[in-house]
């Protein structure tokens, strides 16, 4: 099915020798013109790229302290060389996180640094050109920017920084990511990452209303921009029709039915996912963002709450205060933006959900961290929240839960291989050879513990492994969404026992 | 008053100057550079209080290296205190006894473990120096430059023993030359061999600093993985170029008073 190899499980996870230029060609594709021109990139590289670059890595270094600082700090201790999946999946020392920064610190240091200006050999320092540029193109789309070597390092180098920074500049100079750009592209014109237009995203919600009243007899609703509901839901568009991502959706809504609330999904806003981050785009990450502020304007609702989503979820927590706020005409006595295992937990805690834990009997669940939970962002009042509530939920609605290897989960865990804008066909070796440290704690709790599921937060998670556990032989529908988990537990109130299909179809209302 | 004298005279000024003010332009930069996002690397402290410690113990204990890697921390963290050890001993060449900074230096700690802190700088290089070779991914991500360091701070190290345990220097001049330089009434420098090895070499460390790694020093500290508050939800944080671009975005309320 492919034309690489996957790698091998092994039962502890070795650190390979180095084998250079494994990856070397291996690119996504690249943007065309009209993607480019609707972010406000040049449609081509431009005949002087060379100084657009430098005038670009020059003007990032004015504007990010993490880029200018972090740029000069690194002293090649190497202590960050084996954290890097993508390394670990394909032995390419570029893909060290550290070797990844230096394809651009190379540059900085000859153009910007007194030593690489004179003792280029001395410092490492290189002209910047052609080959560099193609360089970049490959081994900056080889990093998912999901932070695990900053926890490492010990000046908190992090290279999802210089990876933004560096498709920026490829941005600037003509030669962005077709995947990422075209999305955006899509969020602007159509409202969400999938272009799934207002009347089909209507249909998709009508049909999921029946479905739920089919299986359990109760109206459960999913609203669409319904003005003056207490809560706006902003959630991947991934949730409204991929697998398992659409039974995540389910479970939210009947978390709300339980609450009672009144809540809705918006049209204008149907996509929490937020791919300016991406390309490091300060500016496109915030007009899309501020989608989000006016549709809850417009609606008039009180509170936001966020679905499952790991780098939407990093946006909305540590960036929509700063680039759509100030956020002072909601209901202040909640977090602002809410996160939907915070908003179940906290439901949870108040006694105010009814399980039956015995649902999901026939899984033994394990749970996947994703990166840009785990370390960009925090649920809950306390530091490692982010851990504890989504666990705290799933033993809540599971009696078999096994946690993974102590040193790939939590702030340690490993990314799917999947993110930062990589979740794409034309990456699938980077992707599969990515998941090569994940798939391999997975597999020993699977041999040890008997587990059947891995439940994850995150769209871009659930798709990625989706796609990549059959490569490792492993069944794709492993993989399940939390509220997945909720949505087969909870009790809803005035629901049939189940044992009982007869009435439920009798009590439909079709 | 010797030319060798003179030419040292000049050196120190003209190194002090370069490390006083390369280093005060840098750490201008930093500071002056903002910070737009909260980058913050979490689990981290919600209260600056927090950010304190955890920066104190990334400062003191190399606490993220000690998770990634524990030779590269237990060399790297001998190293460092060693030099530290050597800082403050060095300190009684600088400083008379009736100066207010006197108990620093004349302490137990510092005037006891104080004397063998050059082995201690030794052995920590030697550890770190024995990885970049020996390690095939550390050896792939090392300059030039990066042996050049650890071998000048090893020199300086070995020269320093050397004064120390077998060919002592004349202290009683040395200091008179150093408080000559503080007090612009400039002595003769000893012209010993190994200390005027000693002393080049430190020059040259002092020259390179604001122009190399070792500007991991401030760097540590403008770290916004490090040094930011985890509480983006419940303050605002915006960087000034990123304010302008905020009164002009794109349906800003009429609740936004800015
Ligand atoms: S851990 Fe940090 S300082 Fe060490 S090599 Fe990696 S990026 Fe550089
Ligand atoms: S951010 Fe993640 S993917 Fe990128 S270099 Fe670091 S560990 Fe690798």
């Amino acid at each position: 099915m492919a034309d690489f190899e996957t790698p091998e499980l092994k039962e502890y996870s070795v650190i390979p020798a180095l084998e250079r230029d494994t990856m070397k060609g291996t690119q996504p594709f690249i943007a065309k013109p009209d993607h480019q021109a609707s972010l406000g990139f040049p449609g081509e590289l431009v005949d002087n790229w060379k100084d657009v670059a430098l005038d670009k890595m020059g003007d990032l270094l004015s504007r990010y302290r993490s880029f200018q600082v972090y740029l000069d700090s690194c002293v090649k201790c190497g202590a960050c060389t084996d954290k890097c999946h993508y390394f670990l999946g394909t032995s390419d020392p570029k893909n060290m996180p550290v070797a990844r920064q230096d394809l651009l610190r190379s540059v900085y240091r000859r153009y910007f640094t007194f030593a690489g200006k004179w003792f280029p050999k001395l410092v490492g320092a290189r002209d910047m050109d052609k080959e560099v540029l193609d360089e970049w193109y490959s081994y900056f789309h080889q990093c998912s920017q999901c932070r695990r070597c900053s926890v490492f390092c010990p000046y908190g180098i992090d290279t999802a920084e210089i990876s933004m920074a560096a498709r920026e500049i490829m941005d600037a100079v003509g030669v962005g990511q077709k995947y990422c750009n075209e999305i955006i592209g899509k969020v602007f014109k159509v409202g969400n990452n999938l272009g799934l237009p207002e009347k089909a995203l209507k249909d998709t919600l009508l049909d999921l209303e029946e479905e739920i009243l089919d299986d359990t007899g109760v109206p459960v609703k999913l609203p669409l921009d319904v003005k003056g509901a207490d809560i706006l839901l902003v959630t991947p568009s991934a949730d409204f029709f991929a697998e398992p991502h659409i039974d995540g959706l389910i479970g939210y809504a009947k978390v709300f039915h339980e609450a009672g609330v009144s809540w809705t999904l918006s049209s204008h806003a149907s996509e929490a996912g937020n791919f300016g981050m991406f390309i490091g785009s300060y500016e496109n990450m915030q007009n899309i963002a501020v989608r989000i502020r006016e549709a809850a304007l417009d609606l008039g609702v009180k509170r936001l709450v966020h679905g499952e989503c790991g780098h939407a979820w990093r946006v909305a927590y540590s960036f929509w205060n700063t680039l759509a706020g100030p956020f002072d005409f909601l209901d202040q006595n909640y977090p602002i933006p809410q996160h939907i295992c915070e908003f179940t937990w906290d439901l949870i805690q108040q006694d105010k959900l009814k399980f039956d834990k015995s649902e999901n009997d026939h899984m033994t669940l394990t749970f996947h961290d994703s990166c840009n939970v785990a370390r960009a962002t925090r649920m809950g009042d306390k530091p490692g929240g982010q851990f504890d509530i989504p666990r705290n939920v799933i033993k809540a609605v599971c009696n078999n839960y096994v946690d993974m290897e102590e040193s790939t989960i939590k702030e340690a865990t490993f990314c799917c291989g999947g993110g930062g804008g990589l979740l794409t066909d034309d990456l699938m070796e980077v992707r599969v050879k990515g998941a090569l440290p994940r798939m391999e704690a997975l597999n020993d709790v699977v041999e040890e513990h008997g587990v059947t599921n891995m439940a994850a937060i995150c769209a871009i998670c659930k798709s990625q492994f989706t796609k990549v556990l059959p490569y490792y032989k492993m069944p794709m529908d492993m993989i399940v969404s939390v509220h997945q988990l909720v949505s087969e537990a909870i009790i809803l109130t005035g629901a049939d026992d189940g044992s009982d299909e007869q009435e439920t179809s009798s009590e439909s209302e079709d | 008053m010797t030319i060798l004298s003179g030419v040292y005279i000049f050196l120190f000024y003209a190194a002090m100057a370069i490390f006083l003010l390369g280093l005060a332009n840098r750490i201008r930069i930093y500071a002056r550079t903002p910070a737009p996002l909260k980058i913050v690397t979490t689990p981290a402290p919600v209260t600056q209080a927090g950010v304190v410690m955890r920066m104190t113990r990334e400062v003191v204990l190399f606490e993220s290296l000690f998770k990634s890697s524990k030779w590269t921390w237990i060399f790297g963290w001998i190293f460092h205190l060693s030099l530290l050890l050597a800082f403050f001993r060095h300190l009684r060449y600088v400083i008379s006894p009736d100066f207010f900074l006197w108990p620093l230096v004349n302490n137990l700690v510092v005037q006891s473990f104080g004397l063998y802190a050059g082995f201690g700088i030794a052995i920590g290089l030697a550890g770190l120096f024995a990885r970049r070779i020996l390690v095939d991914r550390v050896r792939y991500i090392s300059n030039p430059s990066d042996y050049l360091m650890l071998i000048l701070i090893f020199a300086i190290a070995m020269t320093g023993l050397g004064m120390t345990y077998v060919a002592p220097t004349d202290i009683v001049s040395l200091k008179m030359f150093i408080l000559g330089l503080f007090y612009f009434d400039w002595q003769p420098l000893p012209d010993d061999l190994m200390l005027l090895a000693h002393l080049t070499l430190v020059l040259v460390l002092m020259i390179i600093f604001p122009i190399s790694k070792l500007l991991h020093a401030p760097g540590v500290f403008f770290s916004p993985t490090r040094n930011q508050v985890d509480n983006a939800r419940e303050k605002r944080h915006l960087a000034p170029w990123a304010a302008k671009l905020d009164a002009t975005r794109s349906g800003s309320g009429s609740q936004q008073n800015g």
